[in-house]
């Protein structure tokens, strides 16, 4: 019989809870593994100084996933904050709309540089984006000609290049990071190449610019720079596509390539110098102000000079200070929303 | 034994029972073969889980040692109580930034009392010290607002890659290539060391404390997950042994053969096989998103990992159920007994050891569950403790995350020293599942009776 009581108390349990008032006291965020580290450091500092609210929660998965968490609706069992390493697209903004979530707060919290990196026993590198396409395209020019990928070595690529065998790991198509990859690297290497005219002439289009060679060559990682760093201490070989930030913190196991000459670093991507670096954004729900306590403050206290500033915490840690943060400070204490 | 298996009705007249003919020796050649065989197997698992332990162990014991830092701070009235009230409400406008200044002069002061001369700027000296120290004094401080104004001793962690150092990780030549310490700071820790001031010692905080942000590696700990973790197992507990062992002795005592019950038994067989992120969807889809359940609380991962482990006891019991002789049913009933008499008063204590070790079992396997609480939330950063009861949030209604979770989590960071942080968290784990196993055995040995 003690076996019925239990059961009834079981289910008795799940029914107080469901009914229970769902007030949220703590912020949620969401999104982005890229901003993760900037968000979990903010959220910590936050927890510490202002004593009178909870930490804030701080999930990863994607900035993809996080702004379809973000739009999924108004209320308390919705996020309050989506982390994106790319701005919202117009269809989500829409999404957004459609259930309900309107006046949408665009704060940019700095910017992240891409690096290529190496084991730190191997030999140097100095790349263009070129390079990258020759060494990773489908299918390269040669002598006029579109033909299907044959360089096997750096060296074939560009003489200037070390004779190594090209072996790349680069990030998967569920990564913000890619889309940066393909832009910044391969669209300006395909251009810059003359690809990109012949492939017009020869499709149409020049969709064949950021089309990826399946030999092998290029591996996709779908998991997190971890990954990326076991694959490149297992092949010796590999050049590895990495933020800023992680490579920072493993700077004695690997050695980074330049891009167009210019070494990346925090200097180099504030001025804009090194190519390929993309801003790093969080969207808030300013419906939820008011109704969740502390989001005001926490979004106030992330932009804040001690936090985002060049000297704060998220700089020691990889992130590029946002030149324009004063700007950013201001939209934020007037609640400027990007949308309505 | 070959002489037993000798058939004496085909044996020639050249056999003999002292020499072995051929047949015989190759029939005892396969045994050994056998043998060997099986042996080997073991001797393949045994050293897969010695691999995997001493890797495990090799990389993960040092997590529970910490460098320490002793330090003697001025805590000067003007700075952190500009208004001299000694009101903690009003001291707590002092951000956590106005203090680390004060440690990192600290530390200046000891180097100049001991005699080590550096060359480190005064910013690289603060990197000697946790960006957790700041949070630390002011906690203290905060907590006891007469410290202000005289020196106050406080114990604070060194920083990951100064605590590295101690425990092997860093060495001078990497250190030589690592942008975020230097042979230098090195150089001072171990002079610190020598004096005293630094020691490498038991840290319990990594069982207690919360998780910490990717700057300060050397501050986190499982506080959080555990607990998590425990609130889980006692959902579990609550909801998946009564009604799986209702389900259980319903299906086995009660239930009327026939197709529908057939049908029934297969289909929880085929749950028990569920991969179990398809529990997962199924959490999300049912408690969150339908019953409007917290997301990330302990309660909706306890309830999927309820219908996760629910098969396996509902299997285990009904195998502990049929293997209680039916001469006890038939006894109790001859006297008279109900049929519900005879289950409950005969047949289920003597099956409730088959039954806990079941149920042990299958909550361990749910305790090392990741793949579900990915999709509820649960994969997040935490630092709360969750309470076990709150009004706004109701019961286990507080964001927590889980053991295997913190593992996935702390193997994403950046900063090396998380990989010994997720190895010690691996060794916590497997020390509560060996403890529920443990207890598995002691259970079904002291009360399993044998017919």
């Amino acid at each position: 019989m003690s076996f019925l009581k239990l059961t009834a108390s079981g289910m008795a349990i799940v029914a107080i809870s469901a009914t229970a008032a769902m007030a949220r006291d703590n912020v949620h965020i969401a999104g982005s593994s890229t901003v993760l580290p900037y968000a979990t450091i903010v959220a910590e500092a936050f927890g510490e100084n202002f004593t009178q609210y909870p930490t804030p929660v701080v999930e990863s998965g994607g900035s993809g996933a996080g702004i379809k968490m973000f739009c999924s609706g108004v209320g308390e069992d919705t996020i309050d904050i989506a982390n994106a390493s790319r701005a919202i697209k117009q269809s989500e903004i829409d999404d957004c709309h459609a259930a309900g979530v309107k006046g949408i707060m665009q704060v940019r919290i700095g910017y992240d540089g891409i690096v290529f990196a190496s084991d730190i026993n191997g030999p140097e590198f100095a790349f263009t984006p070129e390079d990258w396409f020759k060494a990773l395209a489908a299918n390269v020019v040669v002598d006029g000609k579109i033909v299907a990928n044959p360089y096997m070595s750096w060296h074939d690529v560009n003489p200037a290049l070390p004779d190594q065998p090209i072996q790349a790991f680069i990030p998967g198509t569920k990564h913000g990071t890619r889309e940066v990859f393909e832009v910044n690297v391969l669209e300006a290497g395909c251009k810059s190449s003359g690809a990109e005219e012949a492939f017009k002439a020869a499709n149409g289009d020049a969709k064949a610019c950021i089309a990826i060679r399946t030999d092998g060559r290029a591996v996709d990682i779908d998991g997190d720079y971890t990954e990326t760093l076991a694959r490149l201490a297992a092949d010796k070989n590999g050049m590895g596509v990495f933020g800023l930030a992680f490579y920072e913190n493993n700077t004695d196991k690997l050695r980074v390539a330049t891009m167009s000459g210019i070494t990346p670093s925090t200097a180099t991507i504030a001025d804009g110098s090194y190519p390929v670096s993309r801003p790093l954004y969080f969207y808030v729900k300013t419906q939820h102000f008011g109704v969740v306590p502390g989001l005001q403050d926490y979004i106030d206290f992330f932009v804040s000079d001690q936090m985002a500033g060049p000297d704060g915490p998220l700089a020691q840690y990889g992130l590029v200070a946002d030149p324009e943060l004063a700007q950013t400070q201001a939209d934020v204490a007037a609640d400027k929303v990007m949308d309505q | 034994m070959t002489e037993v298996s000798v058939d004496p009705a085909r044996s020639g007249p050249a056999r003999s029972i002292l020499v072995q003919d051929a047949r015989t020796k190759r029939r005892n050649a396969a045994e050994r073969r056998f043998r060997a065989y099986g042996l080997a197997a073991i001797g393949i698992a045994m050293a897969a889980l010695i691999l995997l332990l001493t890797s495990v162990l090799a990389a993960g014991l040092s997590a529970y040692k910490q460098t320490y830092l002793q330090l003697e701070v001025n805590l000067p009235a003007a700075k952190l109580d500009p208004k001299g009230n000694r009101d903690p409400a009003e001291m707590s406008k002092v951000f956590t930034l106005a203090y680390a200044p004060l440690l990192q002069q600290a530390l200046a002061a000891k180097l100049d009392a001991l005699g080590v001369t550096t060359t480190l700027s005064a910013k690289d000296m603060g990197d000697l010290i946790s960006k957790e120290a700041p949070a630390t004094l002011r906690n203290q401080v905060l907590a006891d607002p007469s410290l202000i104004g005289s020196p106050h001793v406080i114990d604070v962690l060194a920083s990951g890659r100064i605590d590295g150092f101690f425990k092997g990780r860093v060495t001078m030549e990497s250190a030589a290539l690592d942008a975020n310490t230097s042979p230098e700071a090195l150089r001072v820790a171990q002079a610190l060391k020598d004096a005293g001031v630094m020691v490498t010692r038991l840290n319990w905080a990594f069982l207690t404390a919360p998780d910490a942000s990717d700057q300060r590696p050397e501050a986190a700990g499982l506080g959080v997950a555990i607990l998590g973790s425990l609130y889980m197992m006692i959902v579990v507990l609550v909801m998946a042994l009564p009604l799986g062992v209702a389900a259980a002795i319903y299906l086995e005592e009660f239930a009327p053969k026939n197709r529908f019950t057939d049908v029934i038994e297969v289909n929880i067989s085929n749950l028990a096989a569920v991969p179990s992120i398809v529990f997962g969807i199924l959490g999300l889809a049912i408690f969150i998103n339908f019953m409007g359940l917290r997301q990330s609380s302990p309660l909706v991962g306890g309830l999927v990992l309820t219908l996760m482990t629910l098969p396996t006891i509902i299997i285990s019991t009904r195998a502990a159920l049929k293997s209680v002789p039916p001469s006890i049913r038939d006894a109790a009933l001859g006297v008279g007994a109900s049929k519900m008499q005879s289950v409950f008063h005969h047949v289920l204590p003597l099956a409730a050891p088959g039954i806990l070790t079941g149920t042990i079992i299958g909550l361990a396997q749910a305790l090392g569950e990741t793949a579900p609480l990915l999709l509820i939330g649960m994969v997040a950063f935490v630092r709360d403790y969750p309470s076990a009861f709150s009004s706004s949030t109701g019961l286990f209604g507080d964001p927590s995350t889980a053991l295997p979770v913190q593992v996935y989590n702390w193997t994403q960071r950046a900063d090396p020293a998380f990989v010994e942080r997720a190895s010690g968290a691996i060794i916590a784990l497997l020390v509560f599942l060996l403890t529920m196993n443990a207890v598995a055995i002691i259970l079904r040995r002291r009360f399993e009776r044998r017919w």
